[in-house]
């Protein structure tokens, strides 16, 4: 059964120097809060796993979390470069990242095959396209039964997964709904978990037969982080802070700036400074 | 009123989509696009985000492909693996509609790097879902602005997969999509030639000509026998198209 704890118990609980783990939230649902407890615990040597660099990696290779990202596509949406994950593969800055690429097709196939307990996920892709000739993780198969060469990857199986969810129940089931992108297959692939939650309720009440629920069984730990998406967005909660994805791009940019804005923003601070984006814009929403 | 090139571009871009078309959107031009020609002459098509809302009727343009604005206004919305799966290589997108950093005469698309792979001198984001899209929908729209670093005589890395060398190049890979039929840009518009699929000038937009489009490729562009001039804006087009970025800055927090 999924156990309580407090953001910074469930890092600890869940991460150690050297892991592997996947944050992931498709756009939405981005556990931000658990990120920057990362970088206040000084994990060093992780290999990050995400489809979506986003904000979220560019914080913690920037601040020297990371010795090898496996992602899709590393850029700051509808704005630009991510800078320090483009300074760490351009100048090696803080260190040299070993990079990992592939397509969104491969990594969501990759993250169904791992929550299956596949060793490999097989789609219909990479034709043509140079990814192959520098990821030698790509590889092929020949149907049994039609002779099509198919791509190959290897499924992915974190040490851990760590993900940002609406509610939990005080059996610490957990509910998501909205854009819910790769997190159950990113939680089901997994050795162990931390789910952060909006909210934690008695009950979930009335619901969507459908909507996506990860039993307390599938779960190792639950902390509540209310905000702890931003400047992500929890559907119904708050909305996506596009006006700091913006703002992130200058903030980034140079890494004086960065490290400035992540001592004052991270490091000085806990995770009850995500606390105050959910409420104020609870009720405007 | 008179369109600036880029307004001309998405203008362009949207005229070629309709109330049939199930669309895989892009984020930028592409999402300005596709949502101009819902907001205009084809009410009725099918939009879908990667981030996997299908249908979905923004009233403002996403910042990223996920923006709860998209599920909000989607019939459905779908887990990432279902959209990759069931929906892009399932067959079902008539459409995908791409940008990228850099293209060349047969319509391959670079989003990855500029220089060595493993020395880049510009890191791009990489492909994301373009390179399945590429290969899975039935046809491919391209909007990109033209420009001698955008459109090179050779990529330095094939992200996602146009016409290859060639005519006849994605058939001999077993791909059975058309790949690239349309380049729409901010000077012209361009469609692979019949014969060879080289990327072959078919209309000039209002006011622009054949040297300027040459001065902004990399590579000695081919125009067709009779080239022809695309159709200047509307008011309505315009007026839709500015209201429209007008709205999306404002939600977006950005000063109009």
């Amino acid at each position: 059964m999924a156990e309580f704890v407090s953001l910074s118990q469930g890092i600890e609980a869940v991460l150690s120097d050297g892991c592997s783990v996947a944050m992931e939230g498709f756009t939405h649902l981005i556990p931000h809060a658990a990120g920057h407890e990362t970088i206040r615990q000084g994990k060093r040597r992780l290999t990050l796993i995400r489809m979506t660099p986003d904000l979220i990696y560019d914080q913690l290779i920037g601040t020297g979390c990371a010795q090898k990202l496996i992602f899709s596509w590393g850029g700051n949406p509808g704005v630009g470069s991510l800078h320090r994950f483009r300074d760490a593969v351009e100048n090696g800055w803080p260190h040299r990242l070993e990079i990992e690429e592939h397509s969104h097709a491969a990594m969501a196939n990759a993250y169904e095959a791992g929550a299956a307990n596949l060793p490999f996920a097989v789609f219909r892709g990479y034709k043509g396209v140079d990814l192959p000739s520098v990821n030698p993780q790509i590889r092929s198969v020949t149907c049994p039964y039609t002779g099509e060469v198919l791509a190959t990857v290897p499924a992915i199986r974190p040490d851990a997964a760590i993900i940002h969810a609406l509610k939990a129940d005080r059996e610490g089931n957990v509910l998501l709904e909205g854009i819910v992108g790769v997190q159950k297959e990113a939680v089901l692939a997994a050795k162990r978990s931390l789910v952060t939650v909006e909210e934690i309720v008695e009950d979930f009440g009335p619901r969507n037969a459908n909507a996506v629920i990860l039993p307390s069984w599938a779960v190792t730990t639950i902390a509540h982080v209310p905000g702890g998406a931003y400047p992500s967005y929890a559907h119904g909660c708050y909305k996506r802070a596009n006006d700091f994805y913006i703002a992130w791009d200058r903030i980034a940019r140079e890494r004086e700036t960065f490290l400035a804005w992540i001592k004052e923003n991270v490091l000085a601070k806990g995770p009850d400074a995500f606390a105050r984006h959910a409420q104020p814009q609870r009720e405007a929403a | 009123m008179n369109a600036t090139p880029t307004e001309m571009m998405t203008i362009a871009a949207a005229r070629l989509l309709t109330n049939q078309d199930v669309c895989f959107v892009g984020i930028g031009a592409p999402s300005a696009a596709c949502n101009l020609a819902r907001l205009t002459h084809a009410p009725k098509i099918t939009l879908i985000y990667e981030s996997g809302t299908l249908s979905t009727r923004p009233s403002v343009l996403p910042l990223s492909i996920g923006d709860g604005e998209l599920c909000d206004t989607a019939l459905t919305t779908v887990a990432v693996p279902e959209m990759f799966r069931y929906w892009l290589q399932g067959g079902r997108i008539t459409i995908g509609f791409l940008g990228g950093a850099q293209i060349d005469r047969f319509a391959n698309l670079n989003t990855t790097v500029v220089g060595p792979y493993d020395a880049p001198k510009v890191r791009l984001p990489g492909g994301g879902g373009a390179p399945e899209i590429a290969s899975n929908c039935g046809e491919i729209f391209i909007t990109m602005a033209m420009g001698t670093r955008a459109f090179v005589d050779r990529l330095p890395f094939i992200t996602s997969f146009g016409h290859g060398k060639g005519k006849g190049d994605r058939a001999a890979l077993g791909l059975k999509t058309k790949g690239p039929t349309k380049v729409m840009t901010d000077l012209c518009v361009l469609e692979p030639d019949p014969q060879t699929a080289e990327l072959t000038v078919v209309s000039l937009h209002p006011g622009v000509t054949r040297e300027q489009v040459q001065a902004a490729c990399g590579w000695p562009l081919r125009f067709a026998a009779d080239v022809a001039e695309t159709p200047p804006a509307t008011e309505q087009e315009l007026a839709v198209l500015r209201d429209l970025h007008a709205r999306t800055r404002q939600a977006h927090g950005v000063a109009a």
